[in-house]
């Protein structure tokens, strides 16, 4: 077994962990620091993406098959828009968080309504960021050494 | 004290927008696309650092993320498969660009003299709705990030609909080039290579 680019994967060995473990601080410090689902959704697949450049798309994507991914992508959507309706049947407007915990006195539930729906955005973003990326690099598995 | 902070902060902005200008001419010029691509990046991350410097941290954090991650290598998987140069074309130089181009810059920098001053108090963008957001996010909302109030909570819808957007654009990839066709999702090979076979 020949092992190419030894320096790199066994740097994306350490950095993995770490990436997510900061896609996730990203994720759900939104509310307090610069970030959001959004961001935290690119960098979470950021973490896949670099496992998949330098591993081997087959290696990633029996970590994250293609079918785990577009139940995620659904998912996710579906996360944010349910808690739009479930705000709606808890007797408020769509995404009125308030309608969550309308006892609070400092609006626990406008915190709670952030943290899901950026829930659903960091989990839709993620899984669509790989999935493009699956899509593109799925047709020719790996970058030839003369383009480094 | 403070003079000296601001003129180091003109120094960093000046020089932040000199390199975007540089970086911006030599992808004009190159015809290397791998190198486009990666100027592309860098074009991120000097505007990602620039934001910064704007005290726009959100917008940073997402072009550095978007911008000059993930776009840059989704941008090299799109380029490794097609060809490494752009085709050379000969355009003759006409006049008629270069008084459009002269026009359209001097319309837009006369424009720039009744832009309001940067950090101007009373500019339309912190008048209005954005001081509306700044009074009654502590009140309404409570959470101490302004930006994403307003982001998830008081356009909530409009972060709905960008969610939906983002999926439609995986679900269009996912159905121009493949993992739903019948081949489920296999390395597609060139037309002529499978009728050789």
């Amino acid at each position: 077994m020949s092992i190419e680019h030894l320096i790199l994967r066994v740097v994306i060995k350490i950095m993995f962990a770490p990436i997510l473990l900061f896609a996730l601080y990203v994720q759900f410090h939104g509310d307090f620091g610069p970030g959001g689902g959004f961001q935290a959704g690119v960098i979470f697949a950021v973490a896949f993406i670099l496992h998949a450049l330098i591993m081997g798309l087959d290696e990633t994507k029996r970590v994250l098959p293609v079918g785990a991914l577009k139940v995620l992508m659904v998912a996710g959507f579906l996360f944010y828009a349910g808690t739009g309706v479930a705000t709606m049947l808890l007797g408020g407007n769509l995404l009125g968080y308030d309608a969550i915990d309308p006892a609070s006195t400092h609006h626990a539930g406008q915190h709670y309504g952030i943290l899901l729906v950026e829930f659903g955005v960091g989990m839709a973003v993620s899984s669509t960021m790989v999935m493009i990326f699956y899509q593109f690099a799925g047709r020719e598995p790996e970058i030839r050494d003369e383009d480094w | 004290m403070e003079a000296g902070l601001s003129n180091a902060s003109i120094l960093i902005d000046l020089s932040l927008l000199t390199m975007l200008v540089i970086v911006a001419f030599v992808m004009v010029r190159s015809r290397h696309l791998f190198v486009i691509v990666l100027l592309s990046g860098i074009y991120s991350l000097l505007s990602a650092a620039f934001f910064v410097s704007l005290d726009a941290v959100d917008v940073a954090f997402t072009e550095a993320s978007v911008g000059a991650g993930v776009s840059t290598v989704l941008m090299l998987g799109a380029m490794l498969l097609t060809v490494r140069r752009e085709k050379p074309t000969r355009t003759g130089r006409t006049p008629i660009a270069i008084v459009v181009v002269t026009l359209v810059g001097s319309a837009l920098i006369y424009a720039t003299f009744d832009m309001p001053a940067y950090g101007d108090g009373a500019s339309p963008a912190n008048s209005y709705m954005g001081e509306v957001y700044i009074d009654r996010t502590a009140k309404e909302i409570a959470v101490p990030n302004i930006v994403t109030a307003v982001l998830a909570s008081y356009r909530g819808f409009d972060t709905l609909g960008e969610t939906m957007v983002i999926f439609t654009a995986g679900l269009g990839v996912i159905l121009l080039l493949g993992a739903g066709s019948v081949r489920g999702g296999k390395a597609v090979k060139d037309v002529k290579e499978e009728g050789q076979e």
